[in-house]
């Protein structure tokens, strides 16, 4: 029997200890990344392959550096969570999920950090 | 009691089920998402050439601009519309509105339609406004 109130069973936020964080992380990500990549997918086809005097003045500009930014921030965030659930998901040795949980925050702020960095040196 | 967990009863998976739209656009999402996951990849090494000078910049942007680099970037715009479209659905449904048989399905198979038809809208626009 549980003797536990409504309120003692809440605090500890589930098994996952994190409420719901995860859920609302990725639904505030995707809500910012409807216009933001909008915006840069007609930014990249319009630019990739685009000499490079005219990529590196576009991508200085700071309405577009501000959007590069941002997009690469949300979709850092974004695709962390998003693999997260899929390794959760499919992997089921504890051992190895932690591993490529581990594996998949290096790799996310591996490319999310390059690329702001980048974006960044261009910008200034 | 070592084994109980072994031989409780699975519940039905994937190939029991009729395979039907709805479904097949959650399969999509999944998986444009994973490969939107490392596409990013790409886009790292095109930013990361422009901001390391315009020698190496050229040897990436070639690539890009190549047939296959521009088969591989259509290909990223198509996956990058349909999880985009497919979140919109996703948030929909997390309000509360379109869990109907009906409309979901109508929904899904638009989900399709809409992702091939914008992202050939796009580079239309794109290649005509060059």
């Amino acid at each position: 029997m549980d003797m536990r109130t409504p309120l003692g069973k809440v605090r500890g936020l589930g098994s996952a200890k994190s409420g719901t964080e995860h859920f609302w992380k990725v639904r505030t990500t995707s809500v910012a990344l409807v216009p933001l990549l909008l915006f840069y997918l007609g930014f990249l086809v319009m630019y990739a392959g685009r000499p490079y005097a005219d990529v590196v003045s576009a991508l200085s500009n700071p309405f577009i550096a501000t959007i590069n930014a941002l997009t690469i921030i949300a979709s850092i965030v974004h695709m962390r969570l998003g693999m997260e659930e899929i390794i959760q998901d499919y992997i089921h040795s504890e051992k190895m999920k932690m591993l490529v949980l581990i594996l998949n925050s290096f790799f996310s702020l591996l490319v999310g950090g390059l690329c702001l960095f980048a974006a960044l040196k261009i910008a200034f | 009691m070592a084994n109980v967990t072994k031989n409780r009863p699975l519940s039905p998976h994937l190939q029991i089920y009729r395979f039907i739209p709805t479904m097949a656009m959650s399969i999509l999402h999944r998986i444009t998402g994973g490969a939107l996951y490392f596409g990013t990849v790409l886009v790292a090494a095109w930013l990361i050439a422009a901001a390391s000078g315009e020698e190496y910049f050229n040897q990436v942007n070639w690539f890009f601009g190549s047939i296959v680099g521009q088969i591989i970037l259509f290909g990223y715009t198509w996956a990058m519309l349909h999880h985009l479209i497919g979140g919109l659905r996703h948030i929909m449904w997390d309000l509360g509105y379109g869990f109907e048989k009906e409309f979901s399905t109508m929904l899904a198979k638009a989900n399709l339609v809409a992702s091939i038809v914008l992202t050939v809208l796009l580079w239309a626009v794109v290649l005509i406004i060059r």
